[in-house]
């Protein structure tokens, strides 16, 4: 009885141990920007605020999980005039959708702490299928995941109307993301 | 045959070509500066400046072609004092014609944007965004070219009145078709 005790203890720990939930956002050390090209002009911007987990065990790296929601009220999309704009209907329509969303699905290792994250991201009702590279780093109590990829705007409808046209507003957005987080329970 | 009393014609080209080019745009960045943000405004940001940096090259060439083409005197019998305002006018309307595209790029890259000449070649940011640089130079390059403005119609009216009232050459000089009247 007692051995069994400390057994089932010590799978406990041993499970604790591998299947590390990073869930305590590190906002100060989390980023997520874009560029986009306005005239073929680039323009950067990013996203203020957003949360997101990740569950990543080093040991099975497959079985991690990503995901993230922006709060799509807090672009900085270049100019006030531009964050005014681009939270209209048009588009991000952020009153009705106020946020965008990205749930991995699978996560491939490529090697050498590389992997290709294949998930659906939502915004303003669509949801798309996207894949991106990913570094995952852990380091100590806390894992990062970083990347880019281009996310097509058209894609979503962000920017509808006289925005359709990619004459002005280029249809690919480079967005890049470093997000860190704590593991669980952890101070 | 060319006198000592003529511009050569490369330099009466160049004078009404940034006059045409200037004008038009000041006009559209008149126009432009409270449009509603749209593709339209966009597009006619950046074409304004494109003739910004054109104008700021066709100044220079202009600049370079007056220091090495030595242009005509003075009418005879004009006050001394009149020369030197003359001199002066011409002096400070070089100077805003360059510091005017020169603001407005730098205004440009303090705001965030970049300039991407005719969306191909893009000029190097010399300031880093910054929105209180991009105020100031906002403010100073609607000064400067309200400075301008009203130079440019000083060197209008003196130009009139050298024609109507002084009945000299120097208009004359400078719009050669009026001879042939």
């Amino acid at each position: 009885m007692k051995k069994s005790l400390l057994i089932a203890a010590v799978a406990s720990i041993a499970t604790y141990a591998n299947a590390v939930e990073f869930d305590r956002w590190q906002a100060d050390k989390s980023v997520v920007s874009f560029v986009f090209k306005q005239m073929n002009v680039p323009v950067e911007g990013r996203f203020k605020r957003f949360k997101g987990k990740l569950n990543f065990d080093p040991a099975k790296p497959t079985q991690a999980r990503a995901e993230l929601e922006i709060e799509l009220a807090s672009i900085d999309a270049g100019s006030t005039e531009a964050n005014d704009e681009v939270a209209g209907k048009l588009w991000f329509n952020s009153k009705n959708y106020p946020s965008a969303r990205f749930v991995s699905s699978s996560i491939k290792p490529l090697g050498n702490n590389r992997f290709e994250v294949a998930g659906k991201m939502s915004i303003k009702g669509r949801t798309q299928d996207v894949i991106t590279p990913a570094i995952l780093r852990q380091d100590g109590g806390s894992a990062t995941f970083e990347g880019n990829f281009v996310l097509k705007r058209a894609d979503y409808a962000i920017g509808e109307g006289l925005w359709a046209d990619f004459g002005t507003v280029a249809n690919e957005i480079q967005i890049k993301f470093r997000l860190t987080a704590l593991a669980a329970g952890k101070n | 045959m060319k006198s000592t009393n003529s511009y050569t014609s490369v330099a009466i080209g160049l004078h009404w070509l940034t006059a045409i080019a200037l004008t038009a745009a000041f006009a559209v960045g008149v126009y432009m500066h409270d449009l509603p943000l749209s593709p339209d405004k966009l597009r006619i940001y950046s074409w304004h400046k494109w003739a910004g940096v054109c104008i700021f090259v066709l100044v220079a060439i202009r600049l370079a072609w007056r220091c090495t083409h030595r242009p005509p005197g003075p009418p005879a019998g004009m006050p001394i004092w009149q020369h030197r305002a003359a001199e002066g006018a011409h002096r400070l309307l070089y100077l805003l014609m360059l510091a005017i595209p020169l603001s407005g790029w730098l205004m440009s890259s303090a705001k965030g944007y970049q300039t991407v000449l005719f969306g191909i070649l893009p000029l190097p940011d010399l300031v880093q965004k910054d929105a209180s640089l991009g105020e100031c130079l906002q403010a100073a390059h609607r000064w400067l070219n309200f400075s301008l403005a009203a130079l440019v119609a000083a060197h209008l009216a003196a130009a009139l009145k050298h024609h109507w009232i002084d009945r000299d050459d120097v208009l004359q000089r400078m719009l050669p078709f009026l001879k042939q009247k």
